[in-house]
């Protein structure tokens, strides 16, 4: 990993609908291809009724416990505006914020791919193979939604170089 | 070695399936619903009950008859299934019954905080709580083992964030699979009268004595070595939350966590200079500690509130009682935009109603800008409550109550309160609203009696809500589109609450998000329907 052997700490954070947890699962899916530890969090009761929905996703070589704890996130990954101010406090300091306008959205094939997009950019950022990224965005999407989302995620990952 | 990345439910599932399990069911309930769908998706035996006590009936039925059964629920669904939860300790079963309590702790999605592990102990069950998803797995499997060893029902306390968290899997090789189903009498062992009860009972505790032993070694007890300066007992999650925040501590992990390993706890406790308990929810482990004398510290008591983190678990740790800052809460749920109960609830609330609500999605009339929901207790409860209301308010007040309830909670214990209106009605009359839109929306759309189809969508029986209502002898019994027609909706409604009858009301509509799913399991029901003879066909 970039970040040596510790573990990496990532938190998602959308309203309800925004593939949040899509994308926390393609994460968590990609670091455990890449044959590291991984647990993911969430509370999702409520997540279809357009509340705020956040995941945390931690990788390494063995994480303990399931959540992000607070100002420890190594990236905060947020798929709208105004949930930024209120997740903020996840950041670890120097910790890096992916914001909903980190990718151009109409450069992408179609909007609802933005979690893809961002997870793109975060891509960019971690030594996580390739290989592993696209097995586990196969995993995670229906086999229709595949290319728009392989497209979302190159974008993300060029416009993060 | 088949290696996956399962949340805790599916673990179980995973778990109920590499058992052999002969027949699981359940009630949905957030966070307990996935273990049931993710059971049924490995092509296990999985169906929904119509609410947690009759899902256990059914799975004690069955582990009579010899056969392994998982019962699934969220907490507040073991107070529904605790009649016979408590009696069938005394029985005891043949084949492995493992009954899933999922807790709730910080109440992501439920009416109160209740701890699964006092049910164990007041019914004397044993009570297994994994950690993570692998321990979820593991202990599932080991659960149902225990639960034929123990000749006894085991409980799986699971939490929130074992149950939603995924984390990696090592799946055994499936284990030889149990011995078919069979029946073999056993008067005294099964039939509760007094006479045969008594010896039970003594049997019940002679049968938890003897796995204190058990208790007291792995897989049941881990211990993990420290430092001497301070030893944490910890269960669940919370265990994995103390190695983050406590990494030099010495932990002993109780995943038995009734009948406790007391002897175990107590030599742990004098290996160490301070001793600490941590635990989710109620102080279970720590009152019983110092009931047996084990001298455990003294923590703050706001740690018994909420979901621990290990932020929390550090401050637990050093006894900080300082106040904490609120988790931020973000935006919170709201009705869908396209919900059918919005003319419903802009109908309450212009017609000022006192509103005796239930439990379900329903319950979001209560916020801002309906504000259109009085009571909210348990399910079931709208009727009850508004009953209750109804037989003591002045008159005026008193013909503005209406109990309010969905579809799937109609189906799960509004039945009884539907003939205690019958049985009793108030001088004033009644009006029940039942919201039906077709599915258990709440908690990520499932089937129920009412749909008329299986959890995985096949037609089957169904029941009637507006033909129950009318065979109880309900006088006014309509049903209507609240969205087609709110106009006639609020004039029906004004008709209703101005007579001094009894009347049931279904707003029939499909849940927004459900609506296109159940077109499309309807037309493959109706389509499986006329492919198959029709009944009594083949006889003719």
């Amino acid at each position: 990993m970039s970040r040596g052997g510790r573990v990496v700490n990532v938190v998602i954070a959308g309203l309800g609908g925004q593939g949040v947890l899509t994308a926390s699962d393609i994460l968590a899916g990609a670091a455990f291809r890449a044959g590291l530890d991984v647990k993911k969090a969430e509370v999702h009761g409520m997540s279809q009724r357009g509340g705020s929905v956040t995941s945390d996703v931690r990788f390494g070589p063995e994480v303990l416990s399931p959540m992000v704890p607070a100002g420890e996130a190594d990236f905060l990954l947020v798929l709208e505006p105004s949930e930024v101010a209120g997740n903020r406090p996840a950041l670890a300091p120097g910790g890096l914020l992916v914001p909903p306008d980190a990718v151009a959205v109409g450069a992408l094939p179609n909007r609802r791919s933005l979690n893809v997009a961002l997870l793109g950019v975060l891509a960019a950022r971690l030594d996580l193979p390739e290989a592993c990224w696209l097995d586990a965005l196969r995993e995670a999407l229906p086999a229709r939604l595949l290319g728009v989302n392989e497209k979302a995620f190159r974008i993300g990952r060029e416009t993060a170089r | 070695m088949d290696r996956r990345l399962l949340s805790g439910d599916e673990a179980v599932a995973a778990a109920a399936r590499d058992a052999g399990v002969h027949l699981a069911t359940g009630y949905p309930g957030t966070p307990s619903t996935e273990i049931l769908e993710a059971l049924e998706a490995l092509g296990g035996p999985a169906r929904w009950a119509p609410n947690e006590k009759v899902a256990l009936e059914v799975g004690l039925g069955a582990a009579f008859g010899g056969a392994r059964a998982l019962v699934t629920m969220k907490h507040v669904g073991l107070n529904v299934a605790a009649d016979p939860l408590f009696t069938a300790a005394y029985t005891g079963v043949t084949g492995g019954l493992v009954i899933v309590s999922a807790d709730d702790p910080g109440m992501a999605s439920s009416q109160n905080e209740q701890d699964s592990r006092r049910y164990a102990i007041a019914a004397g069950l044993p009570c297994l709580v994994p950690s993570d998803s692998q321990e979820a797995y593991d202990l599932a499997l080991e659960a149902f083992a225990l639960s034929e060893r123990a000749a006894l029902p085991v409980i799986l306390r699971m939490t929130t964030r074992v149950c939603h968290s995924k984390s990696i899997v090592d799946l055994r090789p499936a284990p030889p699979p149990p011995a078919p189903p069979a029946f073999v009498r056993d008067i005294p062992g099964r039939v509760m009268i007094p006479a045969f009860a008594r010896p039970a009972h003594r049997r019940l505790r002679a049968k938890l004595a003897g796995l204190e032993a058990e208790a007291g070694r792995p897989p049941f007890l881990v211990r993990r070595e420290g430092g001497p300066a301070l030893g944490v007992i910890a269960d669940g999650v919370a265990a994995r939350h103390v190695r983050e925040a406590a990494p030099g501590a010495a932990l002993l992990e109780p995943k038995l966590v009734h009948p406790l390993p007391l002897e175990a706890l107590r030599a742990f406790a004098a290996s160490v200079e301070r001793c600490v308990v941590v635990e989710e929810g109620d102080p279970v482990i720590a009152d019983a500690c110092r009931a047996a004398g084990i001298p455990v510290a003294r923590t703050p008591g706001q740690f018994r509130f909420g979901e621990l983190t290990v932020a929390r678990v550090r401050r637990l740790l050093a006894g900080d009682e300082t106040p904490e800052a609120e988790p931020p809460r973000g935006q919170p749920p709201r009705l869908c935009d396209a919900c059918p109960y919005h003319p419903v609830y802009a109908t309450l609330r212009k017609l000022d109603c006192i509103v005796a609500g239930d439990i379900g999605c329903y319950s979001l009339g209560v916020l801002p800008p309906y504000h259109a929901m009085d009571t909210l207790v348990a399910m079931g409860a709208s009727l009850g409550v508004g009953l209750g209301l109804r037989h003591v308010l002045p008159e005026g007040e008193a013909r503005r109550v209406v109990s309010l309830i969905g579809d799937s909670t109609f189906a799960h214990s509004g039945l009884s309160g539907l003939v205690e209106m019958v049985y009793n009605p108030p001088a004033s009359g009644h009006v029940l609203l039942v919201l039906d839109n077709g599915t258990t929306a709440m908690t990520g759309q499932q089937e129920h009696p009412a749909t008329g189809r299986t959890l995985d969508h096949r037609a089957t029986g169904r029941l009637s809500i507006e033909g129950v209502a009318r065979a109880l002898g309900v006088p006014n019994v309509d049903v209507v589109d609240p969205v087609e027609d709110p106009a006639g909706f609020e004039a029906l409604l004004v008709d209703r609450l101005g007579r001094r009858e009894l009347s049931v009301i279904v707003t029939r509509r499909a849940c927004i998000l459900a609506a296109a799913d159940i077109r499309r399991w309807e037309e493959a029901a109706g389509a499986a329907c006329a492919a198959a003879p029709a009944p009594g066909g083949e006889a003719a």
